[in-house]
């Protein structure tokens, strides 16, 4: 279970992005856009908060017949001519995409934004098996430059400012660009319209997969998704098997609230809807499609604690509004999926282990559920991932010690009250004009940047004699 | 005449050990109201950092022992929203296993209210006697905006005292970045979410912040103190009962 254990710690990770002022400067300034659009993009929608119901309805409904809708999803893609494989965990579908690879002589596959593909790794296992992925989708680009991966499920540069773009641009591209966003923008395209061409292999993730139609729905702002999906002659999308939804009927409602949630837009600019390959008589898109269902460990989730995670969009909306993502960015998380919902998705695909410090990222302030497009209750599942690291064992013995003694303290009044006596005298060294600063230990880390109030001279409950 | 509404004193851990003068300036402001009010000396804490931290069989230990000891409650008043919503909403759940807990459990529940929302929804207050000079702002705790969906008792109830000049907050639903352990388990992280905070709470020109609980108060007061800011964070009870910043 230690493979996918991180080497550095949490606050480590957390202490070094508030440190960075470029990311500081970049997450204000991006996630408070992103609130406002998403605010006002609602307040003119009253219909929405209906229709958020009745998407997360769907999600529920279909994922207690999870199995059936996939299967209808399979055949009526096969059907249109198109080929469906089945991964059960990341590496499969790693090898699915490389044997296809391998066996159609691809060198070069264009990408479309993906956070499935991100989840497997899959970019590092095309390059080792020679094959350039190259990301199609602005923000993935950027990154890629830089040789980093995403920091926000729908920004993935979000943690870079122009300024920095520009510079990293001017290094890997040749030239000298300005920090203009609509220059930087036609550079990239310029740079990726020969790649497009090139590409024998286009690697897409999806939003939805309509079981009844066979339809995979991309949702996508830069026109990106269609290249991808048409100019290559195979077409591989990858997708977790929560995706799937029945009928088109249900699109509408989930592409109703998706953007808005998202971007604040009322619809993405493109909605891509890919029925299979190319037919006989039809001018474009791929001679081939391959859809990939991808478990990674949801399947099992879908009768325990972690349910609710699989109704999740991917519109980062909780990102946005988390006040501990917002001042440490994705990358400080570690792993694929950042912010609340990711850390619920860490402990799907990677196990209990891999969050035990992660699962305390958060204050439980409940903003991710206010925002969410499905209402996933992410403060309460957190609770609740919690409540298994110590179950299990996995939250650390001192931990469960003192929390095990404070529930004793607790429970006896008379002890209480003696602790309270206890604490005025232990913290006499301490006072300084009537607060306390500069305590030793885990008090420590608290007084180290704030005060904190004495233990009174009087607590209300000896007070109390007097008052009644 | 009517009987007396007969109110028992949720005080909290924090309200009892650290900031006993606003479960005074509660006691003055329920009685001036005309509410008999008792204090249950057998109560400790709500369990809530058990909670939340997930331990969740000591924190149902201690939520059964607080179900006994406000039974015979009439209303359970509480100046705190994070403690009123997790015996609003946890208990039933925490205590589901025991059908006789689970119901008493509930009953509390329906008889518990935090302290803004027990004055406009229970006594059907609008104005106070109280007299507090100046300009305040009020910070939205949590557990009491999006926990219990309250935001329109406690400011009403600024309104209603005379003299306060109540000032939006910019963000003032925003997290303080307490969290209960979240505090010292990121303290980093924590600090750098209050510090946005108390940035706006300034902005405002406000000489009071005022909350409807202690977990936000202790972070952000200690972070005013600390930055020698000469904003004070102060409970609504105190403002309500017209005492000033100490």
């Amino acid at each position: 279970m230690s493979e996918g254990l991180l080497r550095t710690t949490l606050p480590d990770r957390a202490g070094a992005a508030l440190r960075d002022t470029f990311l500081q400067q970049a997450l204000t300034i991006a996630t408070t856009k992103f609130i406002d659009l998403r605010r006002e993009s609602f307040e003119g929608f009253p219909q929405g908060e209906a229709l958020r119901d009745r998407a997360r309805a769907i999600k529920e409904a279909t994922l207690q017949h999870l199995d059936v809708h996939l299967e209808r999803l399979a055949d009526n893609v096969e059907r249109l001519g198109g080929t469906v494989h089945w991964a059960a965990t990341a590496e499969e579908a790693r090898e699915i995409v490389l044997r296809l690879a391998r066996d159609r002589g691809v060198r070069m596959a264009v990408k479309s934004k993906s956070m499935a593909t991100e989840e497997i790794d899959l970019n590092e296992a095309l390059e080792h098996a020679g094959v350039t992925p190259v990301e199609t989708d602005l923000g993935e680009y950027i990154i890629q430059l830089a040789h980093e991966k995403p920091s926000h499920i729908i920004a993935p540069a979000i943690h870079k400012t122009k300024g920095q773009v520009a510079e990293l641009f001017s290094r890997e591209l040749g030239g000298r660009f300005e920090a203009d966003p609509e220059v930087l923008t036609a550079v990239a395209r310029r740079a990726l319209r020969q790649k497009f061409l090139e590409a024998d292999m286009g690697i897409t993730g999806a939003n939805f997969a309509v079981a009844d139609t066979g339809t995979v729905v991309l949702v996508t702002n830069e026109g990106n998704g269609r290249m991808v999906t048409s100019l290559p002659r195979i077409h591989v999308a990858l997708m977790g098997i929560e995706k799937v939804i029945p009928s088109m009927s249900d699109l509408v409602v989930f592409l109703d609230i998706l953007a808005r949630s998202a971007t604040g837009q009322k619809l993405s600019s493109y909605t891509t809807l890919v029925r299979g390959p190319r037919r006989a008589g039809e001018l474009e898109g791929p001679e081939e499609f391959h859809l990939i269902l991808l478990d990674n460990g949801r399947a099992r989730q879908i009768a325990s604690t972690l349910r609710e995670a699989l109704y999740c969009l991917r519109c980062g909306a909780c990102l946005n509004v988390c006040p501990v993502y917002r001042q440490i960015g994705g990358h400080a998380y570690g792993y694929t999926y950042p912010g609340p919902i990711g850390i619920l998705l860490t402990a799907m695909l990677k196990g209990n282990e891999s969050v035990r410090e992660l699962a305390h990222a958060s204050s439980l302030c409940g903003a991710c559920k206010d925002v969410c497009p499905v209402r996933i209750d992410i403060p309460r599942m957190l609770v609740e991932l919690r409540e298994h690291l110590d179950r299990e064992k996995i939250a650390p013995w001192s931990e469960r010690v003192v929390f095990h003694a404070f529930r004793r303290l607790l429970l006896s009044p008379a002890a209480f009250r003696l602790s309270a006596r206890a604490g005025r005298w232990l913290q006499r060294p301490f006072v300084r004009a009537g607060r306390l600063r500069g305590l030793p230990l885990l008090l420590g880390r608290w007084t180290r940047t704030r005060d904190l109030p004495p233990v009174a001279a009087r607590t209300f409950r000896e007070l109390w004699k007097e008052l009644r | 005449m009517a009987a007396p509404v007969r109110a028992s004193l949720m005080i909290t851990c924090l309200g009892d050990v650290f900031f006993p003068e606003v479960g005074v300036a509660m006691v003055r402001l329920l009685r001036g109201l005309g509410v008999e009010v008792d204090f249950p000396e057998g109560q400790t804490c709500c369990g809530l950092p058990l909670f939340n931290s997930g331990y969740h069989h000591d924190a149902a230990l201690v939520a059964a022992r607080t179900v006994e000891l406000f039974e015979r409650a009439e209303h359970v008043v509480v100046p705190s929203g994070s403690c009123a919503w997790m015996v609003k909403t946890e208990y039933p759940g925490l205590l589901k296993h025991d059908p006789a807990r689970r119901a008493a459990a509930e009953s509390l529940a329906r008889r518990t209210r935090e302290l803004s929302q027990f004055l406009v929804e229970v006594l059907g207050v609008t104005r106070l006697d109280a007299r507090f000079e100046g300009k305040v702002t009020y910070h939205d705790s949590c557990h009491l905006l999006r926990g219990l969906g309250e935001s329109a008792a406690p400011r009403a109830l600024l309104r209603g005292v005379p003299g306060v000049e109540l000032v939006e907050l910019p963000g003032a639903d925003q997290c303080c970045g307490f969290g209960g352990s979240f505090s010292v388990r990121l303290p980093e992280v924590s600090s750098a979410i209050l510090d946005k905070k108390l940035a706006s709470v300034e902005a405002t020109g406000a000489r009071c912040l005022v909350a409807c609980d202690a977990g936000c108060l202790m972070q952000m007061g200690g972070g005013l103190s600390r930055r020698g800011s000469s904003v004070k964070a102060i409970h609504l009870a105190q403002v309500l009962a017209g005492e000033g910043p100490r």
